[in-house]
């Protein structure tokens, strides 16, 4: 059984990521039973159908946009978004826009190229759940959620800035 | 200056530790070297062509003797006793070992320093004006707008990894001395009719390959909004800008392809959204970040020209160096006082560790202990009395670093190039060495006057080459080392990229290239015109045609590894 990081702790994952292999189009590829995460693209176009199932999530690539959920966003029990690599930051803004554009409150996940060292910052814009790579130790991976214990700015996991929610000093009060 | 307080030290703390584990990681193999390469250049290790180099930021380039001395101290004990000042108020070191990096990071935390963002694509440190808070030609300080920028840049969790490399220049003088016109976002701090404080927002500058000059995509947003603007610019770069071309992934190239009117309509978009979130910056909150920026314990004093006209007349070199290095206060009786890094014979910008330590006794002892790092690789010493100015000078001098330059073309800003940094093409500092040897005659540049040499090894642009009055780019044709010459750049107000005049040149004849072009000034010139001025009124072809009229000898010069052959 896979593991995934999940609401902080490591879970077993019973969801599979479904790609489209060469030559499957995504109006007319078959998605399997039991609980599947479909591109976009099959989502949108087989929505009638895969929309009576409640075992369907759907995945983002990172060149996506979010807002092409907006209708479906209460049906979706998760959306993952895909890191094709960990440098490709568009994910964060996706995440961002689902929790505080469309007001996503499902499990959002990220998959593909996801490490430790890019785990805080992805839990800040709005991922729940983290499906890291299968080549690292998932108890390591965990360790990055916790690098640091305080932030300066706003995000979507903190909605008050560090310095209206401490009490900061001025020149003349720093100790 | 900002002092840290208990979350400021406690981040910078863990970003310590976490670096740490990293580089542990990494040499145990777990990390492999393309994971590892973001996360050290987050905190500005670079592997060079010898060893790591190690980028400090040095936040609108303010820094306090401590930290000075603290800089010192690296350079003896983890490089080869010296560092080098970037034209990004940065502090580079050339010879680091991995092994060390979280020591020197731990070092830096202990004086209130870091090495945050100086590299990688992300917001990196925010550069200003040296002489924040002493200009009399500055409307507000703004260090502590920066101050809070820096803080909301620090680690944001979406915009860590953006197409590429993001940079962000704040002015508040009527001179715009921190090039806010070729940053990625450049700041000027302004008043609207009201008499209210805002900002004039410039997107889309940049150097490197592709020198644009920014455009103003809004004319006054109120300081309140820094924040969450800056939130909506960012945002709709991180989400659009191209990521499938590192050379067309800068922020310049999505505002030239959408249009400027139409980026500035996506940013206004994203805003709407964000405008008076708790982002917003508050009056207390600014107050509170201004009240370590308050003026240092001035004594009520004259002006003291007298005095400073009967030194001058006793001591010509003297007056040549009040005349360049030395810029009037705001407050009477004190003077701003450059020290130059840029000696005949010393790389521009390189300080030893003994000099580094000088100047933070210097600045202990005349100037408030603190001390700036300008973007043209030179140090300022900001609060000087007058009465002083002449001691100042001739401890300086026994140091090396009372040049009077500051702004000549001696003064030239230059980039590591070909013998530190793995991207270059070509050496620039042997070039920087030949034309200041060659024109390091005092009475000949003063009578030259104001000119910007900028010189750069590659098209990436750290040594400002397209907004040199003068650029130099090293470029590399069939494996050997050439110089392109452009005329007619500028920085400030009227900044302009400079125009190539034609094919480029080998490195033994740069100093007569440059000789050259100053006779083609020297005869055309008309009254008080400068170099810069004498282009912009003539073109680029009386130049042209003076250069390459005859052939040049020193084609033959061997640059690049040949020459240490």
């Amino acid at each position: 059984m896979r593991k995934i990081i999940k609401d902080k702790a490591i879970v077993d994952d019973y969801w599979n990521v479904f790609k489209l292999t060469e030559g499957e189009s995504p109006e007319t590829v078959s998605v399997p039973a039991g609980q599947q995460i479909v591109p976009l693209q099959v989502w949108l176009t087989q929505k009638t159908t895969l929309s009576a199932r409640k075992d369907i999530g759907v995945w983002l690539a990172s060149h996506e946009r979010p807002e092409q959920l907006r209708e479906d966003i209460t049906a979706l029990p998760l959306i993952a978004v895909d890191f094709p690599a960990f440098s490709d930051g568009r994910g964060y803004s996706i995440a961002f826009n689902l929790r505080s554009r469309l007001g996503y409150d499902g499990e959002i996940r990220a998959i593909g190229d996801v490490l430790r060292d890019q785990l805080f910052y992805m839990q800040r814009v709005g991922f729940s759940a983290f499906a890291t790579r299968e080549d690292r130790s998932i108890e390591d991976a965990l360790k990055g959620l916790t690098d640091f214990s305080d932030v300066y700015q706003t995000s979507w996991d903190q909605k008050t800035p560090l310095y209206r929610r401490a009490s900061r000093p001025a020149a003349q009060d720093l100790p | 200056m900002y002092r840290y307080d208990q979350y400021d030290h406690q981040i910078v703390r863990e970003r310590v530790a976490q670096f740490r584990s990293q580089v542990e990681r990494r040499i145990s193999g777990e990390l492999t070297e393309d994971e590892f390469r973001p996360l050290r250049l987050q905190n500005g290790l670079y592997l060079q062509r010898h060893a790591y180099m190690l980028r400090v930021a040095i936040p609108y380039g303010l820094l306090s003797s401590t930290q000075m001395r603290k800089l010192g101290h690296i350079a003896r004990k983890f490089d080869r006793g010296y560092g080098h000042f970037t034209t990004r108020q940065n502090i580079q070191y050339n010879w680091i070992e991995l092994e060390q990096s979280a020591d020197i990071l731990a070092e830096l935390a202990s004086v209130e320093m870091h090495a945050i963002q100086t590299s990688g694509n992300c917001i990196r440190n925010i550069t200003s004006d040296q002489f924040c808070g002493v200009a009399a030609d500055e409307l507000a300080d703004p260090r502590p707008y920066i101050e809070i920028l820096r803080q909301w840049s620090t680690f944001h969790p979406e915009f860590a990894y953006l197409p590429r490399k993001f940079k962000i220049a704040v002015n508040a003088a009527a001179e715009d001395r921190a090039a806010v016109q070729v940053h990625d976002i450049g700041l000027n701090l302004i008043k609207n009719d009201a008499g209210e404080l805002g900002f004039q927002v410039l997107v889309g500058g940049g150097l490197g390959r592709t020198p644009i000059i920014g455009s103003v995509i809004r004319e006054f947003l109120p300081w309140q909004h820094l924040l969450s603007y800056t939130e909506a610019i960012m945002r709709v770069y991180n989400q659009y800008g191209r990521r499938d071309n590192k050379y067309k992934a800068r922020i310049k190239i999505l505002v030239k392809a959408l249009g400027v009117e139409e980026f500035a309509r996506q940013v206004e978009a994203e805003w709407l959204d964000l405008k008076d979130s708790p982002s917003t910056i508050s009056t207390e909150e600014l107050a509170r970040v201004t009240s370590y920026f308050t003026p240092p314990a001035y004594e009520t004093l004259k002006d003291n020209d007298a005095l400073l006209q009967q030194q001058r007349s006793e001591d010509k070199a003297f007056s040549n160096w009040l005349t360049r290095n030395v810029r009037p206060h705001k407050v009477p009786g004190y003077a701003i006082v450059t020290l130059s890094l840029k000696k005949t014979g010393t790389p521009p910008g390189d300080a030893t560790a003994e000099q580094i330590d000088f100047v933070a006794e210097l600045s202990d002892r005349y100037s408030f202990g603190e001390l700036r790092v300008t973007h043209e690789q030179n140090l300022v010493l900001a609060d000087v009395k007058q009465s002083d100015l002449l001691a100042l000078y001739k401890e300086a001098k026994t140091h090396g670093l009372a040049t009077a330059n500051i702004g000549l073309l001696t003064d030239i800003i230059c980039c590591p190039g070909g013998d530190f940094c793995s991207l270059a093409n070509a050496k620039s500092i042997p070039i920087a060495e030949a034309i200041a040897e060659r024109f390091d005659n005092v009475d000949f540049q003063h009578d030259i006057g104001d000119i910007e040499l900028n010189i750069s090894g590659c098209i990436n642009a750290c040594g400002h080459h397209h907004v040199g009055n003068i650029g130099i780019l090293g470029v590399d044709k069939d494996g050997s080392e050439w110089y392109q010459v452009s005329i007619g750049g500028a920085q400030g107000n009227e900044s302009a990229i400079g125009k190539i005049i034609g094919p480029s040149f080998a490195a033994g004849q740069m100093p007569e290239v440059i000789g050259r072009l100053l006779e083609v000034y020297v005869r055309e010139r008309i009254e008080e015109e400068l170099f810069i001025d004498t282009v912009n009124r003539v073109g680029i072809n009386p130049f042209k045609d003076h250069v390459y009229a005859t052939p040049i000898a020193g084609h033959t010069y061997q640059a690049g590894e040949d020459a240490y052959a």
